[in-house]
């Protein structure tokens, strides 16, 4: 449901982005999202046909780039893509890491005519 | 003739320069602030009522309450003796954002308190992403949720500073493995500050308690 919000600031920030660029059309959205930022494809597109209808925006196609999860553990510095059901280093158990990619959500660039 | 434009923008960034702005109202002040999260039924409501009668005397304290609907928590809230009370209902919104936020702080005159407390609408996953400014976040799980929560919510178990894992009286009668819980836990946020609390019982909460008091008090030194 923050999707919602979420799809907002998206289409302020793609419609500023046009405006400045002097378009007429946006055509596209490259849109980045790590596999840990809880965001739904699916419902960032159910939200952007509402909100974006009667806009410069409106026809626009929004890609979705997703970016998996890699954890480093910080005691062996193994990397790992964590599990649904496990997080710990499986080389050696380690309990402590950084999350080295998987919390990314941006919008990275925008297609404009 | 089509043309691209890098933007390379945090779709959050609106919110978050506000939350920002909220933190700086928050200093200016002095109050420390803390933003609870959790699942609905976890306890948070709970928590808060049986945190205040304890902070009499010591801390004044001012509660902000998020809902879907009702005034239910604000009115808790002031029951158990939060000095000011103030409910912001959503309207559907599934999260307090900075924005709304912003507009409950304007009806409190901040310095006269010591501590803020923002109870964050029931969820665990859309709070996370909305920082509100304010100095500390605290999660409540509880037993009964299961012991996969921090697996299956890892964007809001990372960002906290404190974790209560309340209704603790119930690990009795719940499969819940507090081992796999915890290393769960770890994982995503190591060495995060815990406490094992029952809002029925009474147990952990004065370790929880001393925990506020000691930080609002480091707080007022700090901006002294």
């Amino acid at each position: 449901m923050h999707e919602l919000s979420i799809t907002e600031s998206l289409l302020k920030i793609s419609l500023q982005h046009a405006e400045k660029a002097h378009a007429k059309r946006v055509t596209d959205l490259h849109i980045v999202i790590g596999d840990l930022a809880s965001m739904v494809d699916d419902s960032i597109q159910f939200y952007w046909e509402i909100i974006a209808k009667d806009t410069i925006a409106e026809q626009a196609t929004l890609h979705f780039r997703r970016l998996p999860a890699e954890l480093q553990c910080m005691t062996c510095f193994e990397k790992y893509p964590p599990t649904d059901r496990e997080l710990v280093c499986p080389k050696c158990s380690g309990v402590r890491a950084r999350i080295i990619t998987g919390e990314e959500f941006f919008l990275e660039s925008i297609d404009v005519e | 003739m089509t043309q691209n434009i890098t933007v390379i923008e945090n779709i959050l960034n609106a919110n978050d320069r506000l939350a920002e702005e909220n933190y700086a109202r928050l200093e200016a002040a002095g109050v420390f602030s803390i933003n609870i999260l959790a699942s609905p039924g976890a306890g948070k409501t709970s928590l808060i009522e049986q945190t205040l009668p304890r902070l009499k005397g010591k801390l004044r304290v001012a509660a902000i309450d998020g809902d879907i609907a009702t005034s239910i928590d604000s009115d808790r809230a002031a029951a158990a003796g939060a000095l000011a009370a103030i409910q912001i209902n959503t309207g559907g919104d599934c999260h307090l954002d900075a924005v709304m936020l912003h507009g409950a702080l304007d009806k409190l005159d901040l310095t006269q308190f010591d501590l803020l407390i923002v109870e964050n609408v029931g969820n665990l996953v859309c709070p996370a992403n909305f920082k509100l400014g304010t100095h500390k976040t605290i999660l409540v799980a509880s037993v009964p949720e299961g012991d996969d929560k921090p697996y299956k919510y890892p964007g809001t178990y990372r960002g906290v500073d404190v974790l209560v894992i309340n209704k603790i009286d119930l690990l009795p009668y719940v499969n819940f493995k507090m081992d796999y819980f915890e290393r769960g836990v770890q994982v995503l946020n190591p060495g995060v500050t815990a406490f094992r609390t029952s809002c029925t019982t009474g147990e952990g909460l004065d370790a929880w308690v001393d925990w506020l008091i000691e930080n609002a008090k480091r707080y007022r030194l700090s901006q002294q």
